[in-house]
């Protein structure tokens, strides 16, 4: 909005000086030439995400009919059925469940492994290589290595599980209580990597002089830690903590291959809901029902967090 | 002596780090290497008696590998020039030419951020199919090759470009296209290396696109494939595993040869927030 005022509108000038006319012409040249640039990736931007994202908030009200492929209005139906759906709850549980512990666990291990990767020790480079990899490679083959690794009879987890005492290891992948906790390790173990290189390159914005500051004042190094990295962290912490709430909301692959939302409902999630609805069942209509609350989450999550981040730095 | 023990346990964290993320790695090269009934051992081997290639040559005969790997490069390829191609275009449009409307315009690829994808992929699919895209391999260009993040990314490494030279070029008479195409891309390889790589790679690792977009099976990617194998073969342990490291192999030597670029782009659009 503010860019049309600020942008020299062509004035009402019907003498219309030299100056004028050649500005206006600038002015029209460089709208035909930015137009141009924007135009190849927003026309494909605008019909593949854009229009989808709105055609969503119409889908929502209505009845798709697969065989005709018309709509129906219906109005609020799809809602209402949705909040007396037992299973919707349990999906929406099952990923504030897998959100709740999937935050803090992948910050803090991100967090770790940067200030240890930040610290100068041999062999750093390759650590980081080895950190990033998970997050790199391809999730089909991740889960059924995990899967293999988990496998409660004769799988090396279990294994040495028993081997350190524990002559009961839970079942993992294969038991209603430990599909969820299984779940988050591996997201946990596949993401820190990604998050560690955003929190590396946070730790590097914090000039150095602070710390020797400190150190002259005989700050401890957990003092140093909380007093001067913390808070040189915000901008970076903010970030990683939206990156992870929308990614963690939208947890969905990575379920779908390493427990498919089982056994029963145990790792339902709420994007897996919406595939179930809309791709296995047809239900355009009430998925995208489903879709919208997925998406007022984000958004909501997205405005709170930006919310508390600008009042922290005031 | 603190200062030692100091570090003896700094290494020694980051070798339990170290060994915790890249086990996972190590059990599936291994198991790749074994027969399927020896996949399965108490107490666990953790190398083999005798190294076990024949898989590497089954696979190819009991899978169709070679299809799925044509179809991923493909796809791979593709949606990477396309998303060089019209993000750094876009992306000098938005940081270098000045235009009524642009930040708004701007503010609606922004709009979008948080916005799962999860979320439209229902209407998205209404729409491909309206436009008979479904199960083509064109489908998952469409879906990949137009991201705001390769606008976002070259738009940040635009701007740290300083202004006064394409004003310079502009005053010697260079046309916008001319300074993009004689300035911006050449000293914003390494950014278009970083975009690259983070493009071929998430489309090579896409699972779910095909997944919804890809019903036929000559037109299968190599995770569409793979996954299909393993409920085909599910007791084919090597085997499945021999599969899993060939899907892995490229990405991981790719990896290999552009670790900085990698980490580069992460960082870069990491430090936009």
């Amino acid at each position: 909005m503010t860019t049309m005022v600020e942008a020299p509108a062509p004035a009402p000038d019907r003498r219309g000086g030299p100056a004028r006319r050649r500005r206006s012409r600038l002015l029209w040249r460089n709208t035909v030439a930015g137009w141009s640039f924007i135009l190849p990736n927003f026309i494909g931007f605008a019909v593949l995400t854009m229009v989808p994202v709105g055609v969503l908030f119409y889908i929502a009200f209505t009845k798709w009919n697969v065989f005709r492929r018309t709509a129906t209005w219906t109005g609020a139906k799809n809602f209402i059925q949705m909040w007396n759906d037992s299973l919707f709850w349990t999906s929406m549980w099952n990923t504030v469940y897998y959100t709740i512990f999937h935050i803090p666990m992948t910050m803090v291990a991100a967090l770790g492994l940067a200030l240890l990767l930040n610290s100068k020790l041999r062999g750093v480079a390759f650590f980081r290589t080895a950190a990033f990899f998970p997050y790199i490679t391809s999730i089909v083959a991740l889960t059924y290595v995990w899967n293999l690794l988990f496998s409660p009879e004769y799988g090396p987890i279990n294994a040495f599980l028993r081997l350190v005492g524990i002559d009961d290891p839970p079942g993992w992948t294969v038991s209603a209580d430990w599909s969820m906790p299984a779940v988050i390790l591996v997201g946990t173990w596949r993401e820190m990597g990604y998050y560690m290189l955003i929190y590396l390159a946070g730790l590097q914005t914090i000039p150095s002089q602070l710390y020797e500051a400190a150190k002259v004042d005989g700050a401890s190094a957990w003092q140093r830690f909380w007093h001067v990295t913390i808070p040189g962290l915000r901008h970076t912490t903010f970030l990683v903590s939206v990156l992870l709430t929308i990614g963690s909301f939208k947890v969905f692959d990575l379920i779908l291959l390493l427990t498919n939302g089982g056994p029963g409902q145990s790792t339902l999630v709420v994007s897996q809901y919406i595939y179930r609805k809309g791709f296995e069942e047809n239900e355009f209509g009430y998925a995208s029902a489903i879709s919208i609350v997925l998406f007022a989450v984000c958004f909501l999550v997205t405005i709170i967090q930006y919310r508390v981040n600008k009042r922290g730095t005031a | 002596m603190r200062p030692t023990l100091k570090r003896f346990l700094l290494y020694g964290s980051l070798l339990v780090a170290a060994a915790a993320l890249l086990l996972p790695f190590y059990w599936m090269i291994v198991s790749s290497l074994k027969r399927s009934n020896d996949v399965f051992t108490i107490p666990i081997k953790w190398w083999p008696d005798t190294l076990v290639w024949q898989n590497y040559l089954d696979i190819w005969q009991k899978s169709d590998m070679t299809t799925w790997l044509r179809n991923t490069l493909f796809l791979s390829v593709m949606v990477t020039l396309l998303q060089v191609l019209t993000g750094s275009f876009a992306a000098y449009g938005f940081s270098k030419v000045r235009f009524p409307g642009r930040d708004l315009l701007f503010l609606s690829y922004v709009g979008t951020i948080a916005v799962p994808w999860q979320s439209y992929m229902i209407p998205q699919f209404i729409l491909m199919s309206q436009f008979h895209l479904t199960n083509t391999l064109w489908s998952i260009v469409a879906l990949q090759a137009f991201g705001a993040f390769g606008v976002f990314l070259m738009k940040q490494y635009y701007e740290s470009i300083p202004e006064e030279l394409s004003e310079a070029a502009r005053i010697d008479g260079l046309s916008e296209y001319g300074i993009w195409r004689r300035i911006m891309l050449p000293l914003s390889l390494p950014a278009v290396a970083s975009l690259s790589l983070l493009t071929f790679v998430n489309t090579w690792n896409d699972y779910l696109g095909p997944l919804i977009y890809l019903r036929d099976p000559s037109i299968r990617t190599i995770q569409l494939g793979l996954r299909r194998f393993i409920d085909a073969y599910n007791a084919e342990y090597a085997l499945i595993m021999t599969g899993s490291v060939l899907s892995v192999l490229p990405i991981a030597l790719i990896f290999m040869l552009g670790q900085r670029y990698f980490v580069e782009g992460v960082a870069t659009a990491g430090l936009k927030g």
